[in-house]
């Protein structure tokens, strides 16, 4: 019986080591640098899709790519971008090229998965210098950005004329929404939805001054006394009844809430658009900058870039599709296609001009703050949210006091 | 033939042995050999696809690889138990996240476990019952929730349970508010306290927020699940009992109905006869639907998944939900490995526990 046990004990422990012996020598790997390899390269492009529309055009531009320069491509829409991408590269076979979310980003570059190679795309401070910053890490500009998107106040027109409102009377400083909130609440409207992330409330920290981490991303900043200022603010909003969370209107999120005319303005990005055409083409709304604080304007960006993975064996391909995907023309295409604002500044103005309602978006790229661009903040932000989603009971101080230790422990480890 | 053969090999064995002690051993290697042949197969599959991945995952809890290439390389740096301490003793975000999972998760299992339990042996024993009509469609009814996909519940139950779904509609007709479901983070524990005015929700006794074991105060460990986690607790007992209400209707079938005609006659009721005939008989089953389900609840995760991601305020966090968070959102791999180690080894304790509070006393065990 003994001997029995010791000898299958044996024989499992002779195959565990077989098996890890056969898969370690595989898995020790050149970490040094991926070579260029030589020939018409096989492009793979993975994309977090926003939808059919983003493929099918994604898909034809790499197309047209590969038929102008006699390489291939192939297009892959991601169900779920993070963990594919994460899985990827544990399995050393990244996509060549893929979307890289900016709050990601960090997280990417800091275990030096991506390739620094904006510097080489043309005239690469031709894109927004807010974004550029996003996708800057340690001081050096890795990728550049794909196209991007900024909060605005969005007011729906008729609940506005209803209230007695006029076009005048768009808030333009906090104080400014103060007094008016306080007008549509007489009119029994409710006059703010805004979500309960720091994707929407951040924005009140940038008009005030503050941010969560200092601009080179080795700091937390996040008890400052402009950040402190800048969630009473939003506290006061909510205690009084001017600005309510999506859930307490029975909303997913700020435009559900706003489409369904359950509340006057939301401070949404761009993507409200797509929207309100799909699921509310009836209201009428227009779109306007975010009212500015004590510090001036203020508003959050989002957005992605082209990223290439450092174990990429064709990164000059790469370079060369990116570079196709980010000239002027290729960059209204995808407006137009399927509704994003175009990064370089040089199409700017043709989109304002074709999409004259977008403006306020557009105007916010000069004064946007992008996503925390640090590794290993996620559940540092998460946890934040947790916080802002019970601000309205809870104490300013205490939650930024939190955040701030945590983003320090984040931030040092 | 064969048998003749193995005779005569352990014969000639038994003397070779006696002399020299080398023949015996090359028959019976034969065998095993043999033996090892026929198991080879499971043995492979079983290595390969359930040991050596474990074997992968506990190498990977005590490094800090991040995700870049593989984790078997000199690079990737070893931490040795750190990603364990870190959720046990360093104060931080990590421990207090991991333990808040783990508040939750016992408050979800010692909800769920009992509920599901008697529902299924209450219904099993309602499709048993010898005079109702229309078995087969009963039968097919509780089972149902069982085979459909969770997901597609899950979205159902966002739906029952949204502010102005069935369920509040429902409550409303009774005059009642119903909450914000998965809005509402408040603990039901909490909610009770506050009714019975022993402490107020609002502005908690300071005796227990001060101070508390593992990063979390007294107050927060006794907030009960909250009330977006009952909506998920309700989904669960009602998706699962189905399945235990199969086994336990297999179990009373072979409940012998001479047994319980013997009790009738000694003059047992109703009461009497369950609880000394019924329920003794079905010991072993009930130790297998309370495992199973145990074991189920413990590893909670695509109904978190789809219907709450944690929220609201953390309350619906369940380490398996952490762990996945912790290793793809974060790149934090080695932590989230470490994290399903200390699940796997707190369902082993639980199981066992269990085992022996269940154990027939004076019988085998």
């Amino acid at each position: 019986m003994t001997r029995k046990t010791t000898t299958a004990l044996a024989a499992a422990a002779a195959a565990c080591a077989l098996l890890a012996a056969g898969c370690g020598s595989g898995f020790e790997d050149n970490t040094a640098s991926t070579p260029q390899s030589s020939g018409p390269a096989k492009l793979q492009i993975m994309i977090g899709s926003s939808g059919e529309a983003e493929t099918k055009a994604v898909q034809e531009a790499a197309e047209k790519w590969a038929q102008a320069t006699g390489n291939s491509a192939t297009v892959v829409p991601a169900q779920d971008m993070a963990q594919q991408l994460g899985q990827a590269f544990a399995g050393d076979s990244p996509p060549d090229v893929f979307y890289v979310e900016a709050g990601r980003f960090a997280d990417y570059a800091s275990v030096g998965a991506l390739e620094p190679y904006a510097s080489k795309i043309s005239d690469p401070e031709g894109f927004y210098d807010s974004l550029r910053a996003t996708f800057t890490y340690n001081g050096t500009y890795y990728c550049v950005p794909k196209d991007f998107s900024t909060l605005g106040l969005v007011i729906n027109d008729e609940l506005w004329k209803k209230a007695g409102l006029s076009e005048s009377d768009v808030p333009t400083t906090w104080e400014e929404l103060t007094s008016v909130s306080k007008k549509l609440k007489d009119a029994g409207i409710t006059p703010l939805v805004i979500g309960d992330t720091r994707d929407r409330l951040g924005a009140f920290m940038k008009q005030a001054g503050g941010w969560i981490i200092s601009q080179d991303g080795k700091q937390a900043t996040a008890d400052s006394q402009e950040n402190l200022q800048a969630l009473q603010y939003v506290q006061g909003l909510l205690k009084d009844g001017l600005a309510v969370y999506p859930s307490a209107v029975d909303a997913g999120w700020g435009g559900e809430a706003f489409g369904k005319g359950k509340a006057a303005m939301t401070i949404e990005g761009n993507w409200i658009k797509g929207a309100m055409k799909a699921d509310y083409p009836d209201v009428k709304y227009s779109v306007h900058e975010l009212p500015a604080g004590p510090a001036g304007k203020g508003t959050l960006s989002f957005t992605q870039c082209w990223g290439i993975a450092a174990k990429s064996k064709y990164k000059e391909q790469a370079i060369s599709f990116v570079e196709a995907m980010t000239t002027v023309d290729q960059q209204m295409a995808f407006a137009r296609a399927f509704g994003v604002m175009p990064s370089r500044k040089a199409a700017g103005e043709a989109y304002v001009k074709e999409f004259p309602e977008d403006a306020a978006f557009v105007k916010g790229a000069e004064y946007a703050q992008g996503p925390v661009n640090a590794p290993k903040m996620e559940s540092v932000l998460a946890d934040f949210d947790t916080s802002l989603q019970k601000l309205k009971d809870g104490d300013p101080k205490q939650i930024l006091a939190r955040l701030q230790e945590n983003t320090q422990s984040a931030l040092g480890g | 033939m064969a048998d003749a053969t193995l005779t005569r090999g352990r014969l000639s064995g038994a003397r070779g042995a006696a002399r020299r002690g080398g023949r015996r051993r090359s028959v019976r290697d034969a065998e095993n050999v043999a033996g090892w042949l026929f198991v080879a197969p499971a043995l492979i599959i079983i290595g390969l696809f359930v040991l050596l991945p474990i074997l992968m995952a506990l190498w990977v809890s005590i490094t800090a690889w991040n995700g870049q290439g593989s984790p078997f390389t000199s690079s990737v740096e070893v931490v040795g138990l750190e990603n364990y301490t870190r959720l046990f003793t360093e104060p931080g975000l990590a421990r207090e996240d991991f333990m808040t999972s783990l508040r939750n998760n016992i408050y979800y299992v010692i909800t769920v476990v009992p509920l599901q339990t008697a529902l299924a042996l209450g219904l099993a024993m309602i499709v048993n019952a010898r005079l109702l009509k229309g078995k087969t469609f009963f039968r097919t009814a509780f089972y149902f929730p069982s085979v459909t996909s969770s997901v597609a519940i899950s979205v159902v139950f966002l739906f029952i349970f949204a502010n102005t779904g069935v369920i509040n509609q429902l409550l409303g007709m009774f005059g009642v508010q119903g909450p914000a479901w998965f809005s509402d983070s408040r603990g039901v524990l909490h909610l009770l306290l506050s009714g019975l005015g022993i402490a107020d929700i609002d502005n908690p006794p300071a005796a227990l927020t001060e101070g508390g074991p593992f990063g979390l105060s007294w107050w927060e460990w006794l907030s009960g699940p909250s009330v977006a986690m009952c909506s998920i607790i309700a989904l669960v007992v009602w998706t699962t009992s189905g399945t235990f209400m199969l086994m336990f209707l297999a179990a009373l079938q072979n409940v012998p109905v001479s047994l319980e005609e013997a009790a009738m006659l000694d003059g047992a009721n109703r009461w009497q006869r369950f609880k000394n005939v019924t329920l003794p008989a079905l010991r072993p089953t009930l130790f297998l639907v309370l495992t199973l389900g145990l074991i189920g609840t413990w590893q909670v995760f695509d109904q978190i998944y789809v219907m709450s991601q944690g929220n609201p305020a953390k309350t619906t966090l369940t380490p398996a939900y952490l762990s996945y968070r912790t290793a793809f959102r974060d790149f934090d791999y080695g932590s989230g490995a470490a994290i399903s180690f200390v699940l796997f080894l707190i369902i082993v304790v639980f199981t066992l526990l269990q085992r022996l509070l269940l154990r027939e006393r004076g019988g085998r065990s």
